[in-house]
């Protein structure tokens, strides 16, 4: 099965889909479909394994969303099914953001070893 | 003449919002041109390219009419693509994300597109000669 | 050796993240890899002589990669007057590069 990379940066485009960043939910769907399948976070994706994210409380009128998404519980979720997640070192600390903010399982690579790490996979899908 | 050879493509942009949807229909265009098959994965806003409830119009700026306009829709610009590929004897498969299809109310298209899923998307890519993603932003 | 074909349809204008995609490229050339860079949409913009971005694109030139702007792009946004070394294409090359086997397709 050939290796796939997804490399997600554009972040909190979805909100009232509900489901997760929408390729955050298609990777857990390709793991399930059989993919061999990686996640690199880099730009603004990278808060996206940052714990304690919350967007509940959205309500229009009446209509309330009562299942937001739960973005940092859907990247550990990916970690523990076996999907390997990465972040841009840089990104992260250009964010003021540190390990210790991160939910568990996340590997770091560094901004100027993003080349290697795409020439692991076979596919590499820019989203 | 058929080259053999096929080509996945995935996309995710709503019409006339991104430059990506005019570059996604000329390279499937071209491939089509070229005798290679395709294969589309329409997800999230891409579902809408091929609702059958689309409607050209007039243009008040240019003081033009509907016929005076002539205004393809993308729907017109899709159905053009299966035509396209029927004279060519190549195969188009276009798959609607059946999610987004339903979240969008986007389930009434064209005579061409399926619905289907993720595992398409996968399964098409694996077989395929390339695939290309094109994101939105 | 891989072969890559990496497109760029965003603008360095658009964003700070500017410097990501040239030097994804540059270090993907760096590691021996086949490397072109497609430029369509307004990723062409930085080849406008002149532009401010235009330097970027001189480099990746100098440094051996194959820069490619997209044709129907540079001619809807006017553009003529290009820095040295960019060679005018159309998505029939895409295509071309796209299906060569082992190529590895990235768009941004």
């Amino acid at each position: 099965m050939p290796k796939i990379l997804n490399i997600v940066e554009t972040a909190y485009r979805a909100t009232i889909e509900e489901q997760d960043d929408t390729v955050l939910w298609l990777t857990h769907m390709l793991k399930n479909a059989g993919a061999d399948i990686s996640v690199l976070l880099r730009a603004n994706a990278v808060n996206y394994a940052v714990k304690g994210q919350d967007a509940s409380g959205l309500a229009f009128g009446e209509t309330k969303m009562t299942h937001p998404p739960e973005i940092g519980k859907g990247v550990e979720k990916m970690i523990q099914k076996g999907v390997p997640v990465y972040l841009v070192e840089q990104d992260v600390d250009e964010r003021g953001l540190s390990d210790a903010d991160f939910v568990s399982g996340i590997k770091k690579v560094k901004r100027e070893a993003l080349p290697e790490l795409i020439d692991q996979h076979d596919q590499v899908w820019h989203w | 003449m058929a080259s053999e050879k096929t080509l996945t493509i995935a996309i995710m942009d709503a019409p006339y919002e991104s430059a990506n949807s005019t570059s996604a229909l000329r390279i499937i265009n071209a491939a089509l041109e070229k005798g290679h098959n395709v294969n589309v994965f329409a997800y999230e806003g891409a579902v809408n390219l091929t609702m059958r409830a689309q409607q050209p119009h007039p243009n008040p700026v240019k003081g033009t009419s509907v016929e005076q306009e002539q205004h393809p829709t993308t729907k017109d610009w899709v159905a053009s693509l299966f035509k396209l590929a029927s004279t060519k004897d190549v195969k188009l498969d276009w798959v609607n994300c059946g999610l987004c299809v339903d979240e969008r109310g986007a389930g009434d298209w064209i005579e061409g597109p399926r619905r289907g899923g993720p595992k398409d998307f996968l399964d098409a890519s694996m077989a395929s000669d390339a695939t290309l993603v094109i994101p939105t932003k | 050796m891989a072969k890559y074909l990496l497109i760029e349809s965003r603008d360095p204008f658009d964003s700070s993240d500017s410097q990501y995609f040239p030097e994804l490229v540059q270090g993907i050339s760096d590691r021996g890899n086949d490397t072109v860079l497609f430029l369509v949409q307004n990723g062409v913009l930085p080849v406008r002589k002149g532009s401010k971005y235009c330097e970027a694109m001189s480099r990746l030139i100098r440094n051996k990669i194959k820069v490619l702007a997209d044709s129907f792009s540079l001619k809807e946004r006017a553009i003529s007057n290009l820095v040295e070394g960019v060679e005018i294409a159309d998505m029939d090359r895409i295509l071309d590069l796209l299906l060569e086997p082992g190529t590895r397709a990235i768009w941004h």
